[in-house]
């Protein structure tokens, strides 16, 4: 009987050991949980889960102080992969947020007055402009982020969104009347 | 949306199955030559069970009746499962075994295609560990023992009497792998149980002639194309070589390795139950891998565990490892060299 | 006779064939109307319209210039004028339409002025620039510029493979290319072997098509090329992919992600080494190409067509059967199905089957996957298709790659021997779509960090500049007013300046006053481009060449897709 336990006692402290030892001996610099995170994030940059972008979004993930279903840009996909990588059961869209479809803002030239505002707003300097010039969207860089067209004194920014057409066009998933499986 | 291609062949799942039923028919036919015209009854038997209980569990699961009714696989599961017990059983044995084969082993694991267990073994496997004795009694083949009538198997099968003055005893025997091995107990020599009467000129009279059955309906759908030779193969020779091995040992104890092909389920579990496409693996090397350990665990169940024959837990045993064997036989693909990602 | 190898699998359909050989290449009539995609080459991007509506074109002349690295120029097929530059339907599997040039022919069919060269007195560079501006494409149907592929580059081509193996059903349109116009595919083979600096050229013929093989070996002798072998290969599906071709001919597997020229072969369709030699020994660009129109049409055959002519036009030559409910461009194994039979004919165009429900019944319904293996035994890219299907189909998309998914050359082997019927290379390609779209979308995410993280440090660094120079002011008022203590008291209100430089452009009271005072301006300005008439010809070019810049920005503003396509 007192063996038994001594050995039990042994083996808890042999392994208890082992595993402090490699805590510290393999421990990862920072945090890469937040990285994790922020790879699956969109990074739209913009706001809508709270928090100024995407990254203070994914630190406040891995803290647990926000909820992984804040982020429309990410659609419910991303809520999925959130889920998966933290494995929580997933968390559908709670009301006011829903996905939308990805779209990039497009500034309607002869409205523009040059006032620099949206140049600020934009967290990833995709308008190229300066004072009193007429300012343009790189729409490859645009993230669709929606945070230049508060800030239009003169509401020229519309979100035009991404159209299907034959060079993004996809597959589908192939679906039949009489398939059983699904 | 269509898209191609836009031409199939002529085949399908109902047409193979209906193949792989025809080739069970030569072995159907021995059979019924040797030991009467029970077996046929509990062939239909397990069909009507089988498609009933397929029926059931297609309508609780909300899956439509006529592609999977029609595609002969509950029908074949029902065969196997009826030519691996005895024929002269009561009625309620086959039915247990192959509504348990079809409900459980099939549709609880997702029905056809999904399941990871061969649902005829899983059926032999809960039949065998429940009903141990009467699963033991087999006929006595033709010239042995007691000759019972149709009726009188019939009467049997329904009722459980026989005909006054004729004993259970009298007309059922152990298998010739269940008595050899109660042989050996008894410390006799393999050469001297082989002079008994059950046997024949390789293993058990009669049950040595439905093995050939069952190998020429094998090479039909090795001819068809429906089975590959890996399988068939690679169990046979596991078995043999296995045999083989202690056979070279100690010949006294242990018995010639074509005695152990052609007894008992070796056949009809190499070209019929091993073969199962769903539970066993896809990759050529994985199948030979796969038939050869379970011919290997074929053996060492028959030679030295209680059951007396080790092909159904051979194939369950093996059916849990075919997800790893796939994951590691994976073919060189196209182009690649061999082992590269 | 050479040593011929052998690949994985395959399976014999059957092949459909001797109905569209009967009779010899016709030419298809003029239609009324063509309709000319600017996107014909596979990959890459789309040619320039080097036109305008109203245009008037000679045959020959070029609509569409070649933009970018890979891309091919686009031809006028015939003389006429254009009439639209606009989205119509193409012979697409989406569906969805693409800018084409419709142009009415004159009917005078009147040439540009072209002339032919002899390709050794030119320097390969200016061969292939010429090969690029006549538009030639790869027309086995994966019309990739052929002008990229002549490159010897670093690793020497040793052989070069002409693919007249044609393993389709229903597709002869190489065979009788073969049959009648051998002579010109041999002096284009000629021409690619010298732009190739190859070493022989093994033409490849399935053994279904004995004439052919016979014609193009009499030119070969005819022409003594020594050096050019034509070699009889057995027929099985699909033993005329690239891919498959090289590997009967030459023994070397070229792997997916690897340029058939980086292990020492190039391939090319025996229609494409046609039109090399009309493009460089006559001077004509692509401009029509031989299609075979079979199956539900009442007299099958091959026609010679212009490049766009309408489909419908074209089968109502073969005599289309009442019964015809759609067009099927490819073989059945492969081809795509036509979205509109007003869709025009394109370089890929080698066939056109008439489908009709008789002709190609619908599958049954799927069943699960019973693991037969079936696929996996013809599948000649070694893949374990049920593998693919079972993550395709749960979207596990990056298993579904460790299994190899993209070496699947969507042959359709697979889906033609399952006894389950299941639609396996779609479900192939829906996860190749997918996980293009998610590399995409994972680019411009990572594209976003960075160009945010730059942003934050910029702003970081600005505010640290602005401070430090704060700061800096500071010590220097300080030390002024340390100084002005000393000496003779200044005016006062002098202290206020300093901190000014920084406030100017930053601020928010300023930038808003301003900005509504220019609200109102805007707001007038919004409600004249309703005000249309009466413009001076100065303002309507000005809006002509704002509206421009705009289409320009939405042109921009489509992500590039489409780049996935490899040699
Ligand atoms: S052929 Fe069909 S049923 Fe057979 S393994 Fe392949 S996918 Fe499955
Ligand atoms: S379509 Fe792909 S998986 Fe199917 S047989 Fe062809 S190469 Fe193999």
């Amino acid at each position: 009987m007192m063996t038994a336990l001594f050995v039990m006692a042994g083996i808890a402290i042999v392994l208890g050991a082992a595993l402090g030892f490699s805590a510290i001996r393999f421990r990862v610099e920072g945090n890469p949980l937040v990285s994790k995170i922020d790879a699956v994030l969109p990074q739209t940059q913009c706001g809508q889960c709270g928090y100024p972008g995407c990254k203070p979004y994914a630190t406040a993930i891995a803290s647990g102080e926000a909820d992984i279903n804040k982020c429309p840009p990410g659609g419910e996909e991303g809520i999925h992969k959130l889920a998966e990588l933290l494995g929580v059961e997933f968390k559908p869209f709670g009301e006011g947020t829903q996905p939308k479809a990805k779209a990039v803002a497009f500034i309607d030239e002869n409205v523009c007055i040059g006032c620099t505002l949206c140049l600020q707003a934009c967290p990833v300097d995709a308008i190229v402009g300066a004072a009193k010039q007429m300012h343009t969207i790189i729409a490859p860089e645009c993230t669709g982020c929606e945070l230049c067209i508060a800030p239009c004194p003169v509401d020229c920014i519309d979100m035009i969104p991404l159209e299907e057409n034959i060079d993004n066009w996809k597959w589908r998933y192939p679906v039949y009347a009489l398939t059983p499986a699904q | 949306m269509l898209s191609s291609p836009f031409i199939t062949k002529p085949s399908s799942v109902s047409a193979i199955m209906l193949r792989v039923l025809l080739a069970l028919l030569p072995a159907v036919a021995l059979y019924v030559w040797y030991y009467g015209p029970a077996i046929l009854v509990s062939m239909t038997l397990a069909s009507l069970t089988a498609l009933g209980t397929e029926a059931i569990m297609l309508k609780l699961r909300d899956r439509p009746l006529k592609p999977f009714l029609s595609d002969n696989t509950a029908l074949l599961t029902a065969w196997l499962l009826a030519l691996s017990i005895p024929p002269l059983a009561p009625w309620w044995l086959i039915v247990v075994g192959t509504a348990f084969a079809i409900s459980v082993a099939k549709h609880l694991y997702g029905g056809m295609g999904n399941n990871p267990f061969n649902p005829a073994m899983v059926g032999y496997a809960v039949l065998i560990v429940s009903f141990p004795v009467q699963m033991t009694h087999w006929l006595s083949p033709l010239g042995l023992g007691a000759g019972l009538g149709f009726g009188e198997q019939l009467q049997y099968i329904f009722a459980g009497t026989l005909p006054p003055g004729i004993t259970f005893d009298a007309v059922t025997m152990a298998t010739p792998l269940d008595t050899l091995k109660t042989q050996l107990h008894l410390d006799h020599a393999v050469t001297q149980i082989m002079q008994m009467p059950i046997y024949g000129y390789l293993a058990g009279k009669g049950s040595e002639m439905v093995a050939l059955g069952f190998l020429v309906g094998g090479i039909y759908l090795l001819f068809a194309r429906i089975i590959t030779w890996h399988i068939p193969l690679a169990f046979i020779g596991g078995l043999l070589l296995t045999a083989e091995v202690f056979h070279l040992v100690d010949p006294a104890h242990y018995v010639s390795p074509l005695f152990h092909v052609v007894s008992g389920a070796s056949m009809i579990g190499a070209f019929f139950i091993l073969t199962d496409p769903v539970t066993s693996p896809t990759t050529p090397r994985g199948k030979l891998i796969f038939a050869a350990s379970a011919g290997f665990i074929t053996y060492i169940i028959r030679v030295f565990g209680g059951y007396p024959d080790g092909i159904a837990f051979a194939t369950l045993l093996m059916n849990i490892g075919v997800p790893i064997i796939d994951a590691y036989t994976q073919p060189k693909v196209f182009g690649r060299k061999k082992g590269q990602p | 006779m050479s040593k011929l190898y052998h690949f994985h699998g395959g399976v014999h359909p059957p092949a459909n064939k001797t109905q569209s050989t009967q009779t010899p290449i016709a030419q298809a009539a003029m239609p009324p109307r063509l309709v000319i995609p600017l996107h014909q080459h596979a990959g890459g991007t789309a040619t320039r319209p080097a036109v305008k509506v109203g245009d008037r074109v000679l045959k020959g002349q070029v609509i569409g210039l070649p933009e970018g690295r890979i891309s091919s120029a686009v031809h006028a097929s015939t003389s006429g004028t254009v009439t639209a530059i606009d989205l119509q339907p193409v012979a697409h599997p989406s569906g969805l339409p693409a800018l084409c040039v419709t142009l009415i022919p004159d009917g005078k069919d009147e040439w540009i002025e072209h002339h032919g060269t002899d390709y050794r007195e030119l320097p390969h560079a200016d061969l292939r620039h010429l090969l690029r501006m006549a538009g030639i494409v790869g027309l086995g149907g994966a019309v990739f510029p052929s002008d990229l592929k002549l490159h010897s580059g670093q690793q020497r081509i040793k052989t070069l493979v002409l693919n007249g193996a044609e393993c389709e059903p229903y597709i002869t349109c190489d065979d009788m290319l073969m049959r009648e116009r051998a002579a010109e595919i041999v002096r284009g083979a000629e021409i690619m072997c010298a732009l190739l600096q190859a070493e022989v050229v093994l033409v490849g013929i399935e053994d279904n098509k004995p004439q052919a093989i016979a014609t193009m070996q009499q030119a070969v002798a005819t022409g003594q090329h020594e050096n050019i072998r034509v070699v009889a290969v057995p027929t099985i599906y699909p033993g005329g992919g690239a891919k498959q071709l090289i590997r009967v001919l030459t023994g070397i597997e070229v792997p997916y992600g690897v340029r058939a020229s980086e292990m020492g072969v190039q391939c090319f369709n025996v229609g494409t080494a046609y039109s090399v030699c009309r493009a460089i020994a006559h001077g004509e660009p692509l401009l029509s190409r031989i299609v075979t129109i079979t199956g539900n049409v009442q007299r099958p055959q091959n026609f010679e067509v212009l490049l766009g002519t309408p489909i419908a036009e074209l089968a109502a030559q073969a005599g289309t059967k009442p019964d015809t409910t759609g067009y099927i461009m490819g073989g059945p194994m492969m081809g795509v199905p036509v979205p509109s039979a007003q869709a025009g004919v394109i370089k890929a165009t080698n066939c056109l089957i008439a489908s009709s429900p008789a002709l190609f019944p619908p599958a049954p319904p799927a069943l699960p996957c019973i693991r037969c293996t079936r696929c996996a035994e013809v599948c000649p890219a070694d893949l374990q298709p049920q593998e693919l299907y079972w993550f395709a189909k749960a979207r596990e998309l990056g298993k579904a790659q460790e299994y190899h998914l993209f070496d699947c050359i969507e042959c359709g082997a697979c889906s033609y021997v399952c006894p389950s019927h299941i639609p396996l290379v779609q479900y192939y390609r829906f996860a190749k779509s997918e996980i293009w779209a998610h590399e995409q979308e994972k680019n411009a995410a990572d594209l976003a960090r960075e160009r945010h993280e730059f942003r934050q440090e910029r702003l970081e660094r600005d505010k640290r500049e602005r401070a430090e120079k704060l700061a800096q002011k500071e010590r220097a008022a300080a030390a002024a007013k340390a100084a002005a203590a000393a000496a003779p008291p200044a005016p006062a209100g002098d202290s206020a300046p300093p901190a000014a430089p920084a406030q100017p452009a930053a601020d928010p009271a300023q930038a808003l006053i301003q900005a509504a005072i220019e609200r109102a301006k805007a707001q007038a300005a919004l409600s004249k481009p309703k005000n249309t008439e009466n413009l001076t010809p100065q303002q309507r070019a000005e809006i002509a060449e704002i509206e421009a810049r705009r289409a320009k920005i939405r042109e921009i503003a489509r992500p590039d897709n489409g780049q996935n396509e490899g040699p």
